[in-house]
């Protein structure tokens, strides 16, 4: 629990760059509206490729952020998280200047970060030799480097740090971010998750683990969480980030709210390298240990964004994950999985889903989840099918877990002196 | 300093470093004149490396600061060779 002298975090900025919109704006009103964002691979051809759609980011130009010669010694997953900061900071209208910039810090997730620079580089050692390795390889691949480029380019050199724990990294990375600000060692963060990993290796190898759905002929019904016909999830791409900054900053500076987190839960499995444990424990022990640290009771809650990434395994388990949470609040509750309409961005997904989880507590209003015609029996709360609706959102979940058994949940609350 | 070399330099230049044309003249220096950092060079010997199809060791790449050098050296390297 943390300590009666910890400092209050509020979210003063919100970014993203997403396969249903490459704005805040474009995005939620994408989410409201069911906009579907899957489509035919063409990041690469995908021709031999068991699964060869997926929820590309369209019309994206980093050239829009970042200067030509900088642009091009940056993987995708770098870029889409420099230009997401951007927005994000400039949402805030938060000035990074001499002053403040040693208490300004990033905290960024991914899953998989600059895996296309490794893949091209790999073909060419292989075919060239080593000597025509680029001198980028390294600096472009590691994932840490979208959290490095991020300061780079914004001059933000508080705490700086990269999460890596697959589906979660986003959420962890907000988590973390969140901690920090408690404790006093930062003013703001710029935090969340980016990920670009629609890569012929990832694909493939997602797709050797039978994660991923294989509809190919119908690929915008392919990610349909909690739905009986789900068949795996569907690979996204984009960046989400969240500016947190400290209550008393914030009001100094007079700017819009969006909200308040409270909460932050953290867990593994011990179980499995992929598979969540059955019983759903973990992530349940996530989702309380949110609850206990943002001081909330169950029946406070009123809209989760799940994980729900349309695999056999994780919607049923949770499922129970939130019902053995929640207990019969878990019937009240607002359920939706967005990845239904975005994908899922591995470890950026933790980052768009808390800005969509914002943007409820924020305006109001809950995201549906589409594709949801023909719900499983083992899963059976309010998953918001198929249309938003308004409703009175005081507190709110996001849900992310990842391989290695990570479970993250983070709570949002409306904010109130 | 031969002007079919130089102009095959000048336009790899211009591609690796982002720069304008009229800035790689023979007396612009790759980093104090054209903004290339440490990784910059190595990519553009590289590049260099396979314009002219010749080999630039470190030792040699090392010496080279300016554009009119590197012309130079390509140039020794591809009378070397033919």
């Amino acid at each position: 629990m943390v300590s009666l002298l910890s400092k209050r975090v509020v979210v003063t900025g919100l970014g993203a760059i997403t396969p249903i919109g490459n704005t805040l704006t474009e995005y939620w009103e994408g989410l409201l509206g069911g906009r579907n964002g899957i489509g035919p691979i063409t990041l690469f051809d995908a021709s031999q490729h068991a699964c060869r759609f997926a929820g590309e980011v369209k019309g994206f130009d980093p050239h829009d952020y970042l200067p030509r010669k900088d642009a091009k010694r940056m993987a995708r997953f770098a870029q889409l998280a420099v230009a997401a900061s951007k927005q994000a900071i400039a949402d805030a209208q938060f000035e990074i200047d001499d002053l403040n910039a040693e208490r300004v810090g990033v905290i960024l997730g991914t899953g998989v970060g600059g895996l296309k620079v490794m893949e091209d580089q790999n073909e060419v050692l292989l075919t060239r030799g080593p000597s025509r390795c680029s001198p980028f390889t390294v600096p472009m691949m590691i994932a840490n480097m979208a959290a490095g480029l991020t300061a780079i380019h914004t001059g933000a050199k508080g705490p700086n740090n990269c999460t890596v724990t697959a589906c979660a990294a986003g959420s962890n990375a907000i988590g973390d971010a969140f901690r920090l600000i408690q404790q006093g060692y930062a003013q703001a963060m710029v935090c969340g998750g980016t990920e670009s990993p629609i890569t012929p290796l990832s694909v493939a190898g997602f797709a050797s683990a039978k994660a991923l759905s294989t509809r190919n002929e119908d690929p915008t019904t392919a990610s349909r969480p909690f739905d009986r016909d789900r068949d795996g999830f569907v690979m996204g791409e984009g960046a989400g980030i969240l500016l947190l900054e400290e209550l008393e900053s914030a009001l100094k500076r007079g700017v819009n709210i969006y909200g308040e987190l409270i909460g932050y839960g953290m867990t593994c499995d011990a179980y499995h390298m992929t598979k969540p444990v059955p019983s759903g424990m973990g992530a349940m022990r996530a989702i309380e240990l949110a609850l206990q640290d943002g001081g909330l009771e169950p029946d406070m809650v009123s809209y989760i964004n799940a994980h729900g990434t349309s695999t056999p395994a994780n919607d049923p388990t949770e499922t129970q994950a939130i019902k053995k949470a929640l207990g019969d609040s878990a019937y009240q509750v607002a359920v939706s999985s967005t990845k239904s309409m975005t994908g899922h961005l591995l470890g950026g997904s933790g980052g768009i889903e808390a800005v969509a989880t914002v943007m409820a507590i924020a305006q109001d209003r809950v995201p549906p989840t589409i594709n949801l015609t023909n719900p499983d029996p083992d899963c059976d709360l309010d998953y918001v099918p198929n249309q938003s609706r308004p409703l009175k959102v005081e507190v709110a979940l996001s849900n992310s877990f990842g391989f290695g058994g990570h479970n993250v949940t983070l709570a949002f609350r409306k904010y109130s002196p | 300093m031969n002007q079919e070399i130089f102009e095959r330099v000048q336009e790899i230049v211009v591609e690796q470093l982002d720069v304008e044309e009229e800035k790689v003249t023979p007396q612009a220096h790759f980093q104090n004149d054209l903004g290339a950092d440490s990784l910059d060079t190595v990519e553009l010997v590289m590049a260099l490396e396979e314009e002219f199809d010749v080999e630039i060791p470190d030792e040699a790449a090392e010496k080279i600061a300016t554009v009119e050098a590197a012309v130079e050296y390509i140039d020794e390297k591809l009378k070397a060779a033919a």
